[in-house]
């Protein structure tokens, strides 16, 4: 009976949770894209630097990472193709595997560790030192001031991430296939060029716009939420790591499911 | 002096007035019923110790808590049914000065004090930065428009935030703890500037503060809470003539501040309010 009624608790919990989290997507969507038509001019000066930090400086660590992923990804898929004498198929194994999920994926980890970290510890930190009552009792909403911004800069941002790292996927598998497969490095980017249909480039950038709403939902969630006290900063940081990596493979795993029935 | 200054109104109306006013976290009710007014350009002081609902008392006026019942007038409307709207226009009368400052670090402190302007108001550039040099002005602060908060010491970081919260010229003056952490030197400063902003401006001043020094200095009135509800009420010379015990207690208390500490420390941890009588002795 104890039992029935932890686990009516912990849904309980988990669904309040999910509700904060789409009012305050909801707020902020309204702060971002229909507040500014009404005369509440949204930060654009401090959505460019929150895209220069989340996007343009994210940008060294993302390609070596989808570099190294990609070659990875040749070597995987060769190890099986070679046997059936198709090693001529890494490129389109590489290619369309980046750019329908590992492409998205493993930017928005990325982005997580580097901004969605510090969207919680920033806003956090106001929070315990009473910045964002000051805002509040200046009539100035949290939302629009902080939280909007981060919204616009991660929209834009996460799907131009997306972009670059497919391609940097697919230059890391043409090391492979230049070196091991008989390809010459025009053919390879051409094989995969040809390998890879709009709608595999579509659903996976569709899937890094929902990862970015879903990333910046939770920091600043988490943010706003930090209790007294600078160890809740700490707390609120890794609970946003920890709460974000797992609801961008939830909405990965819906988004993918859905595409996959719906013929995407 | 400055642009919107503040003329004191007709005495008998209340520029702040509180009608049985009870706040609650959650299941534990925090104030059980708080009444009184405060009238234009008086400096009213809201002491307590800690856990006696002070703060609650002044993030409910600034309307950082939602009451449970009761009702808040301010400038004839009842802050506790306002819409969000009216409330951001009220907000934009009061100006509140945080303990801690509460000033944005990743702005320096001409970018602090204008952000108010900047939001609220679509004065051109040029008007915004004069204005800016004239709160600065009056807090003592001319010249430090370009530093950092973080390059502020403590008695500056509180200047900063008083100019930012008289940027809108607002009618009403909060200040939580304005003395708390600052070397008695700076703390008698910070004093000074509130009494300046009182006779120059004859600005309406709600403070929250334990500091008894302080609080006499400063106030025309002063209010003594305790668990949740009214001591005392009055002006300074009846506080100090008073003989109600819990008010004694508490003014008196000023020539042992070093037993207090561990027990507040305890309370603050527990959240719990101990009893009146084995408090005796402690700050309740």
């Amino acid at each position: 009976m104890e039992f029935v009624s932890q686990l009516g608790s912990s849904t309980l919990d988990v669904l309040s949770y999910l509700g904060s989290l789409a009012s305050l997507g909801a707020r902020a969507g309204y702060y971002t894209l229909v507040a500014p038509f009404k005369g509440k001019p949204l930060r654009l000066q401090r959505a460019v630097s929150q895209a220069m930090d989340t996007g343009v400086r994210a940008l060294p660590i993302l390609s070596l990472i989808t570099f190294f992923i990609g070659l990875i990804l040749a070597l995987q898929a060769a190890y099986e193709l070679r046997r059936f004498g198709a090693i001529s198929a890494v490129a389109t194994a590489v290619a369309v595997s980046m750019s329908r999920e590992l492409g998205p994926l493993i930017t928005a980890i990325v982005v997580i560790g580097r901004s969605g970290s510090a969207f919680a510890a920033e806003i956090g930190t106001m929070k315990v030192s009473e910045e964002i009552d000051a805002l509040e009792t200046m009539a100035i909403s949290p939302i629009r001031f902080l939280v909007a911004p981060k919204f616009l800069a991660m929209m834009v941002m996460l799907p131009c991430l997306t972009i670059w790292a497919n391609a940097m996927g697919i230059l890391g598998g043409s090391l492979f296939g230049v070196a091991q497969a008989d390809f010459t490095f025009g053919r390879y980017i051409q094989a995969s060029i040809d390998s890879l249909l709009l709608r595999d480039m579509t659903t996976g950038l569709v899937k890094s716009v929902l990862f970015g709403i879903t990333i910046t939902a939770v920091g600043c969630l988490e943010g706003l939420s930090t209790g007294a006290g600078a160890e809740q900063v700490g707390r609120s940081t890794t609970q946003a790591v920890v709460k974000s990596i797992f609801l961008v493979v939830v909405v990965d795993l819906f988004f993918t499911v859905l595409f996959f029935f719906a013929g995407n | 002096m400055t642009t919107g200054q503040i003329l004191p109104a007709s005495p008998i109306e209340p520029v702040l007035s509180l009608r049985n006013l009870r706040v609650s976290y959650g299941e534990r009710e925090i104030l059980h019923g708080i009444s009184f007014d405060v009238v234009a350009g008086e400096t009213l002081v809201i002491l307590g110790g800690s856990g006696s609902g002070k703060s609650t008392l002044l993030r409910t006026l600034v309307g950082l808590e939602k009451p449970s019942a009761g009702e808040i007038w301010i400038k004839g409307r009842d802050l506790a049914k306002t819409s969000a709207e009216e409330m951001d226009e009220i907000r934009r009368k009061i100006g509140m000065s945080f303990q801690g400052g509460a000033l944005f670090g990743s702005m320096t402190v001409g970018e602090n004090v204008a952000l108010p302007l900047r939001e609220h108001t679509r004065l051109e550039d040029s008007t915004i930065e004069i204005m800016l040099r004239l709160k600065l002005q009056q807090v003592g602060l001319e010249g430090f428009e370009y530093y950092t908060p973080a390059q502020l010491s403590g008695g500056m970081k509180k200047r900063a935030a008083v100019a930012r919260a008289l940027a809108m010229d607002p009618e009403i003056l909060f200040f939580d703890e304005p003395s708390a952490g600052l070397d008695p030197i700076i703390a008698a400063g910070i004093d000074q500037l509130i009494l300046e902003l009182k006779r120059a401006f004859h600005m309406t001043i709600i403070v929250v503060t334990h500091e008894l020094a302080s609080a006499f200095l400063i106030a025309d009135r002063m209010l003594l809470i305790d668990k949740g509800n009214i001591v005392a009420l009055g002006t300074t010379e009846e506080m100090r003539s008073s003989s109600l015990p819990r008010v004694r207690q508490f003014l008196d208390r000023i020539a042992e501040p070093e037993v207090s500490g561990e027990l507040d420390y305890l309370q603050m941890l527990t959240a719990e309010r101990p009893d009146a009588h084995n408090a005796a002795g402690k700050r309740g």
